[in-house]
C-alpha cells in the first residue's frame, strides 16, 4: 500500500494509479543502425534495482496524466516526484542514461 | 540405533518409514537425527548453487544424484525454503499451451509423481485435480482450443460444463446472473498440490545425504572472475567461496545477482500475494483457478482455505503488496464461493516473483563463463521445482543446452523466439 503524490491532484492511494515501469527509456534513434541485441535491450531489458528506481506512473482514476516517481523498491519510500520533461535529482543516483525520454 | 534400510549417502541417514516412526515413538520422538547438517563453508567446491529454495535444492540434489557432482554447496541468505518456496499456494499442473512449456512442466509433473519415494520424504503430493474456470463465451471457446493443444502434447486435460464444475465443486456459485458467471472450464486431473515446505526439506535432506553442504545465513555479495572474465567464486557474508561452476536460482533477487555479475536480465521483481482463512471442515477437495478474476482456491490438509491473488503492477522487493489486490481477490472469492464470506482471514503475505516479458522462465548460460541462471519462473515456479532443478543440473554439469531447457535461453529475447505464455497457460499471471 502506497500513498503516491500526483503532481496535479496531490497524495492518493496507489490503487488509483497505473504503473508504467522504468522511466527515461529512449527509443533507438536510427532503427536501421540498431542491432538485434540493442532492440532486445530496448524492448525487454529494464533495470530492476533493489533501491531507488525512476519510474513512470499514470493517475488513471484521477487526472489521467503521466508523471515520474523515484521510489525505493525495498522500502516503498517515495524519494522524488517530477513531471514529464523533468529529470531525477542527480543525488539519488537514478539518472537516465540518455537525455532523450 | 541400528537401522535396517540405511541410505547409501556419505552421512548414512536412516530411512524414514513406519517402523522408524514407531521406534521413535517409544523414545518420545526425542532421538530423530537432524535432517541436514549445518556445515561451515569450505574454501572451494566443484559447484555452487546460489539460492536455497526448492529449485536450488533440487538443482543440488540432481547434481549429486544424477551427475555425480557431490562436492556442492547451496548458499542461502536466509533459511532454506523461506522465500517463495514457503509463500506459494502449492499448485502443481502441466496444462500449458506451447510445446516448450508443456515439455518442461510435464517433465516436472512426472518427477513429482515419484518424488516422495525417491526422496524418502512425504511431500503430501495430492493429485486432486486442477480446474480452470471460464467466465465468458469467448473464454470457453479459447479454452476448448487450448485443451486440444494440450492433449496433442500427451497431457491429460478435459473440458468441463458448468454442471460438471458444480458436481466437482459443490460450494461454487453457478448462478448465471453474477458478475463472473461460471460458464464451464477445464480440468487436469493429474494436477494438484504438495506440501511446499516439505519439498525444500525433502530435497535438502536427500542432497545433504549425498554430501551437499547446505549453508544458510550466507548471502552472496559479489562474484569473482578470473583474467578471462570466467567465474571463479563468490564473495559472501561468510567469506570467499571458490568454484568454477556457479548456478543462481534466486527467484525475486535474480536481477540483484545479475547486477553483481555485471549483466542485465529481462526480469522485473513484483509482489505476489496470497492468504489463508481460518481452518474449517473439508469443503473443497480440488483446486479451482480463475483467469478472469485472478483468484484461485484450494483447501489445505489443516482445513485453511488457501487463496491466491494476482501480482501488483509495480516493482518491489518488499515482500508485501497493496491491499486493493487482496480486496479484488476476496470480492471474487465471495461471489464465486458465497460460504467463504463469513470466514475470517488468518494471515496474508507476499513474495517477490521474477516476472519475464513472455511469462516463461530463463534456464540458461550467461555472458559470464561458468555462471548459469535459472530464474524468471514468475508467478508459477513451484509446480516446476523438480523439473527445473533436473534440467538446470544437467545444464550446469555438462555446459551444453539441455533438450528441454534449450528454448528457455537468455538468447531468445535477442532472436525473438519468445515463449509467450501470458494468458495462454490458463492462469492469472
Amino acid at each position: 500500500m502506497m500513498l503516491i503524490p500526483c503532481p496535479w491532484c496531490g497524495p492518493r492511494d496507489d490503487s488509483e494509479f497505473a504503473y508504467g515501469n522504468q522511466a527515461h527509456i529512449a527509443r533507438p534513434n536510427d532503427p536501421l543502425a540498431t542491432s538485434d541485441q540493442q532492440w532486445a535491450e530496448y524492448l525487454y531489458f529494464r533495470d530492476n534495482p533493489k533501491g531507488p528506481f525512476a519510474e513512470r506512473w499514470m493517475h488513471a482514476a484521477g487526472c489521467r496524466r503521466w508523471f515520474h516517481v523515484v521510489r525505493d523498491t525495498y522500502s516503498h519510500v517515495i524519494l522524488q516526484v517530477y513531471k514529464v520533461g523533468e529529470w531525477p535529482d542527480p543525488a539519488l543516483g537514478v539518472g537516465p542514461a540518455s537525455k532523450e525520454s | 540405533m541400528a537401522e535396517a534400510g540405511r541410505r547409501r549417502g556419505p552421512t548414512g541417514k536412516p530411512r524414514y518409514s513406519i517402523l522408524a516412526l514407531a521406534r521413535n515413538a517409544l523414545s518420545y520422538h526425542e532421538n530423530w537425527q537432524a535432517a541436514w547438517r549445518s556445515p561451515e563453508p569450505k574454501p572451494s567446491y566443484d559447484a555452487i548453487v546460489v539460492g536455497g529454495g526448492g529449485h536450488g535444492l533440487a538443482t543440488a540434489y540432481y547434481l549429486a544424484s544424477v551427475h555425480g557432482i557431490r562436492n556442492v554447496a547451496v548458499l542461502e541468505k536466509g533459511w532454506i525454503g523461506g522465500g517463495n518456496t514457503g509463500r506459494n499456494t502449492t499448485i502443481i499442473r502441466s496444462n500449458y499451451l506451447w510445446d516448450e512449456s508443456a515439455a518442461i512442466y510435464e517433465h516436472a509433473l512426472k518427477l513429482w509423481e515419484g518424488l516422495s519415494q525417491e526422496l524418502n520424504f512425504n511431500l503430501m503430493f495430492s493429485q486432486r485435480g486442477v480446474i480452470t474456470l471460464a467466465h465468458s463465451e469467448h473464454e470457453l471457446k479459447e479454452m476448448r482450443r487450448r485443451v486440444e493443444a494440450i492433449r496433442l502434447n500427451g497431457i491429460d486435460t478435459e473440458v468441463l460444463s458448468t454442471a460438471d464444475v458444480k458436481k466437482l465443486v459443490p460450494i461454487i456459485n453457478t448462478d448465471q446472473g453474477i458478475r463472473h458467471p461460471v460458464m464451464g472450464g477445464f480440468i487436469q486431473r493429474r494436477g494438484g498440490t504438495a506440501r511446499h515446505d516439505a519439498v525444500a526439506w525433502g530435497y535438502a535432506r536427500a542432497a545433504d545425504d549425498l554430501g551437499v553442504d547446505i549453508i544458510q545465513n550466507c548471502e552472496v555479495t559479489g562474484f569473482l572472475k578470473d583474467g578471462n572474465g570466467a567465474i571463479e567464486g563468490v564473495e559472501t557474508s561468510r567469506g570467499i567461496i571458490r568454484s568454477k561452476k556457479i548456478g543462481c536460482v534466486a527467484a525475486g533477487h535474480s536481477a540483484v545477482l545479475a547486477d553483481l555479475a555485471g549483466f542485465k536480465l529481462p526480469i522485473q521483481a513484483r509482489p505476489l500475494q496470497a492468504l489463508v482463512s481460518e481452518p474449517i471442515k473439508p469443503v473443497i477437495d480440488t483446486v479451482v483457478m480463475s483467469n478472469a478474476v485472478h483468484m484461485y482456491i484450494s483447501q489445505s490438509d489443516k482445513g485453511e482455505l488457501v487463496l491466491g491473488a494476482g501480482t501488483d503492477s509495480y516493482n518491489s522487493y518488499a515482500q508485501r503488496g497493496s491491499l486493493n489486490i487482496v480486496e479484488h481477490q476476496l470480492a471474487a472469492a465471495c461471489e464465486l464461493y458465497p460460504i467463504v464470506s463469513r470466514l475470517r482471514v488468518l494471515r496474508t503475505w507476499g513474495g517477490i516473483v521474477d516476472t519475464c516479458p513472455d511469462a516463461s522462465p530463463i534456464v540458461s548460460t550467461t555472458p559470464v563463463d561458468g555462471l548459469y541462471f535459472n530464474c524468471g519462473w514468475g508467478t508459477g515456479g513451484f509446480k516446476a521445482t523438480p523439473g527445473s532443478g533436473h534440467v538446470f543440473a544437467d545444464l550446469m554439469a555438462h555446459n551444453r543446452p539441455n533438450p528441454i531447457a534449450a528454448p528457455f535461453t537468455l538468447q531468445r529475447f535477442k532472436g525473438g523466439y519468445l515463449i509467450d505464455e501470458h494468458g495462454a497457460a490458463g492462469v492469472a499471471h
